[in-house]
């Protein structure tokens, strides 16, 4: 069972958003067992682990696309666990689905007003969009379809955010992309955050993860096996965390990650 | 900062998996005894009431076809009308030919499911609605193309020869014979079929169609021999209606009113049951009777019936029957027994027991 | 030249039947539903336009403007109570609710009005009579009417879909219901919009089809529905011109049929359709098949 860090807590704000011991299946399998995070105001909460783990599973949870069987799920302190996943988009918690989900028969700027449909008041418009993928503005009257999966994920990460979210759910970026476009795409995220919101990101990459996070937690098959700083892991904690080895053993095998030693990691 | 490794140790259970939860030899025997004595039933009853068995006969076969259409291979037929329609005209053509109408019903089921290649051929690439209305429209087709030939009585229909010289009463009790022969034969033809291979196939599909595939079941192959076999029997119910009212009119063979009597059945009976549909025949008969001077009220009420027990009884009738006693008087799933756990009870000495048996069907 | 006339009278009647079908083909586009009532509700539309006009004395010409908002109303409400439960429970569940509809609606009429024949007639407006053109040529004016209402409802309908929000909204919620509710559309609300526009549609369809010829309870689906469907498989699926041309094809096919043998008109429609299931069945505007 995991511990929430004392020290986030200690200055007494609330979490922006809690997930309390969330399980949630699939029919008979159970994809997420007592699962619990809370994410801060301004942090980048990234959630890792191998594939099956539930990682997907706890991000559309959230988004309210799945209904737990036990838990809650707290935003800004009140329980939202009931409310519909429209509500939830509208309230501030925006998820990019996991493969983009773009809206295939509609244009680039198309997909962009539907998610503006309902959008909250706040910095980002249409025209922001456009001016930090810039690309974008010349291919807007384009089926998303003709695009490639990196401009695919700058539309649907656009269509998130004209929303004008509170917290952006990004649902395995990195899924089918080559790095070079995903290690792109995250450099976006520095722009992002800016604007005041907050990020809960689920990422198969632990590499990327590590590099972007202000917090991380690995599932194993439904459970947190570890959960903490970048800073304060070691690449074999990690991989002790995401295989379900138990530590020694991993301490005596390579590390995964060559120079991803905590030394060598920019802070 | 938290470190957590546990992986839960796997448990030695045993499973065991059979076909059903109490012995089948029993039901066998008792459907045997129910068979036989329906037999006496000429015997011993008013032709009236043999009349009415006829009915309920036409009605049981159509509902188990549509059932296994519907309720198995999640095919929604609305045209079935086509093959009632045409088993009746296949007994008339034959009839004219000299061929009594008791034999010409064989042939006039198995021309319907040569008739049903075709069709299947024409219609199957649609998707499930348009597949429905498009069943609809054959049927509708094939009606306007047999009226017009005025040979086998046009559009107005006309009475059925090769019967004339019959005992009344002897011939009530050969339709009725004629008649419990093509249910049972129907009832167990879907038995088996849904028991063997192509029911798992279309468990298969019903659960997962690209898994299905994939895995190597030929999904196409499966639901054109149900389609078939559901022709096949819809022809048999046509030509038995065509001896039991001694006269074809296409508008009272080809009608909508077939299908509908049949979804209505399955559905109040119990959909992707076999035990549902005779269930279902039961209760329409019955409400057909009680509401008979009302007009078209009883279709109203039917329909109703219908929807309601599809959107909040899904299994329907048996469903209920079945979720109380939990007996299967005709068996095509599978029970799961998994051992108790130990310790609580102290060692048995029979090794397995149902602890919560599972179904899947 | 009466072969020019069954032609032009075939074309004209494809408006008739592309309104007949637009309604089925918006909700099977947007919500997957083959509303097997689609037809049985034209004739509802019907029987009620018929109500109105008895009652107010309106010109059945105008009696659209009171029904068509009706239908709408009636469309949005039961997508959203009995469709959308049927929806909550499967593609199967929901064929068998629309077919219970259609069967209660039918019987419902036949039970508490009658079997006859009704007709909505025209008035003493000038759509009664027809224009020639030479000497063999009638157009009647009712037929052109109809026509030129599809042409516009059609035009309506893709403005509506390509250019505003809430046929944005219908597009997308049509392309990926999850993403839709991701961007907080509540995709009932949508489908219940969708359903609205087919019900009203369809109404009027019901209504011109009233005008045009004579409805009893089983109009709906010996007539509309079947028509409505050989039009969209036809034209092509998912197309909403392609519905038009499927129209006309059919109705052009009857008409032949008619003149060949006047009892047969029906059925050549359905030969054309069967036709062309089997050797084009992703339909005449489609540009490549469909597995």
């Amino acid at each position: 069972m995991s511990e929430p860090a004392t020290e986030r807590a200690d200055n007494g704000s609330t979490p922006l958003l809690e997930v309390r011991d969330l399980t949630v299946h699939h029919g008979q399998l159970r994809a997420l067992d007592r699962v619990s995070l809370r994410v801060f105001p301004g942090e980048v909460y990234a959630i890792i682990g191998a594939n099956g783990a539930g990682k997907s599973t706890l991000l559309r949870t959230i988004a309210g696309l799945h209904r737990p069987t036990d838990g809650a799920i707290l935003y800004d302190g009140k329980d939202m666990t009931k409310i519909r996943p429209e509500r939830r988009a509208t309230g501030g918690i925006v998820m990019v689905p996991e493969g983009r989900r773009l809206f295939g028969s509609l244009t680039v700027e198309e997909n962009l007003k539907v998610g503006a449909t309902y959008a909250r008041k706040g910095p980002w418009t249409i025209e922001r969009v456009y001016e930090i993928f810039a690309w974008m503005k010349d291919r807007r009257t384009q089926r998303t379809a003709q695009l490639s999966g990196g401009e695919q994920q700058a539309v649907a990460i656009g269509r998130a955010l004209v929303a004008n979210p509170r917290v952006l759910l990004l649902d395995e970026l990195s899924l089918g992309l080559a790095p070079v476009i995903v290690q792109r795409i995250y450099a976006m995220l520095p722009q992002i955050l800016s604007t005041g919101l907050t990020v809960l990101l689920v990422e198969q990459d632990v590499s990327q993860a590590l590099r972007v996070a202000s917090h991380i937690q690995c599932l194993l098959e439904g459970h947190t096996t570890l959960e903490g700083r970048p800073s304060e892991v070691t690449a074999e904690q990690v991989e002790a965390a995401y295989f379900g080895l138990s530590q020694a053993a991993a301490e005596g095998s390579e590390a995964l990650w060559h120079g991803s030693t905590p030394s060598s990691r920019a802070s | 900062m938290s470190v957590v490794t546990d992986t839960p140790a796997r448990s030695e259970e045993n499973f065991r998996v059979t076909r059903s939860r109490r012995n089948v030899a029993w039901t066998g025997a008792g459907a045997l005894i129910v068979v036989v004595v329906l037999a006496l039933f000429p015997y011993i009853v008013y032709s009236g009431t043999t009349s009415l068995m006829v009915q309920a006969f036409i009605v049981i076969t159509l509902a188990s076809m549509w059932n296994l259409l519907a309720g198995y291979a999640g095919l929604v037929s609305v045209g079935q009308q086509a093959f009632v329609g045409l088993g009746a005209y296949f007994v008339l053509i034959l009839a004219q030919h000299s061929l009594s109408p008791f034999g010409g019903l064989p042939v006039a089921a198995i021309g319907c499911g040569v008739a049903a290649v075709p069709m299947w051929w024409l219609i199957s690439r649609l998707r499930s609605g348009y597949f429905a209305i498009a069943t609809w429209v054959l049927a509708t087709a094939i009606m306007l193309f047999i009226e017009r030939f005025p040979s086998i009585g046009g559009g107005t229909g006309m009475s059925l020869p090769g019967l004339s010289g019959y005992d009344p009463t002897l011939l009530v009790a050969d339709t009725y014979w004629i008649g419990l022969a093509v249910t049972v034969l129907s009832l167990v033809t879907v038995y088996v079929m849904l028991r063997g291979r192509i029911g798992l196939v279309l468990t298969a599909i019903r659960d997962d169609e690209v898994a299905a595939r994939s895995s190597g079941a030929r999904v196409g192959l499966a639901r054109m021999l149900v389609y078939v076999v559901a022709a096949v029997g819809c022809g048999a119910a046509g030509a038995l209606l065509a001896i039991s009212q001694l006269i074809v009119q296409p508008g009272a063979v080809f009608t909508v009113q077939w299908t509908a009597i049949m979804a209505f059945a399955v559905i109040i009976g119990g959909l992707g049951t076999i035990e549902g549909p005779i269930i279902g025949a039961i209760v329409y008969i019955i409400l057909q009777r009680t509401l008979q001077s009302y007009d078209a009220w009883y279709l109203i009420v039917l329909g109703l019936v219908a929807i309601a027990v599809a959107l909040f009884a899904r299994r329907g009738l048996w469903g209920l029957i079945d979720d109380r006693l939990n007996i299967r008087l005709f068996p095509v799933g599978y029970w799961l027994w998994t051992p108790e756990s130990a310790g609580r009870r102290g060692p048995r000495k029979r090794g397995l027991r149902p602890r919560r048996a599972e179904r899947h069907s | 030249m009466a072969w020019v006339n069954a032609i032009i009278q075939g074309i004209l009647t494809g408006g008739l039947y592309a309104l007949f079908a637009c309604g089925l083909s918006l909700m099977f586009g947007v919500m997957k539903v083959v509303n097997l009532a689609h037809g049985d509700l034209a004739v509802i539309g019907a029987y009620v336009a018929l109500g109105v006009i008895t009652v107010t004395h309106i010109p059945a010409l105008w009696s659209f403007v009171i029904v068509v908002p009706i239908m709408a109303v009636l469309g949005y409400a039961l997508q959203r109570t009995l469709i959308q439960a049927a929806l909550d429970r499967g593609v199967l569940i929901t064929l068998l609710v629309t077919f219970g509809l259609s069967v209660v609606i039918e019987s419902g009429l036949l039970q508490f009005i009658n079997a006859d024949s009704h007709s909505l007639g025209v008035g003493e407006s000038i759509i009664t009579g027809s224009f020639s053109i030479g000497s063999q040529i009638q157009i009647p004016y009712l037929l052109l009417l109809i026509f030129a209402v599809a042409v516009v409802v059609l035009l309506g309908l893709q403005y509506f879909l390509s250019l505003s929000r809430y046929g944005r909204m219908i597009r997308a919620v049509a392309d990926d219901q999850e993403a839709a509710q991701l961007s907080g559309i509540d995709y009932r609300h949508v489908f219940g919009i969708a359903a609205a526009i087919a019900f009203g549609t369809v109404a009027l369809a019901g209504i011109a089809y009233g005008m045009y010829s004579q409805f009893s309870p089983t109009t709906g689906t010996d007539t509309i529905l079947l028509f409505a469907f050989a039009a969209v498989v036809i034209g092509g699926l998912g197309s909403l011109w392609g519905t038009l041309l499927g129209g006309i094809v059919l109705g052009v096919a009857q008409q032949i049929g008619a003149q060949i043998n006047q009892a047969d008109q029906v059925l050549a429609g359905y030969i054309v359709f069967l036709l062309v299931l089997a050797l084009r069945p992703q339909g005449l505007t489609a540009r490549r098949a469909q597995s």
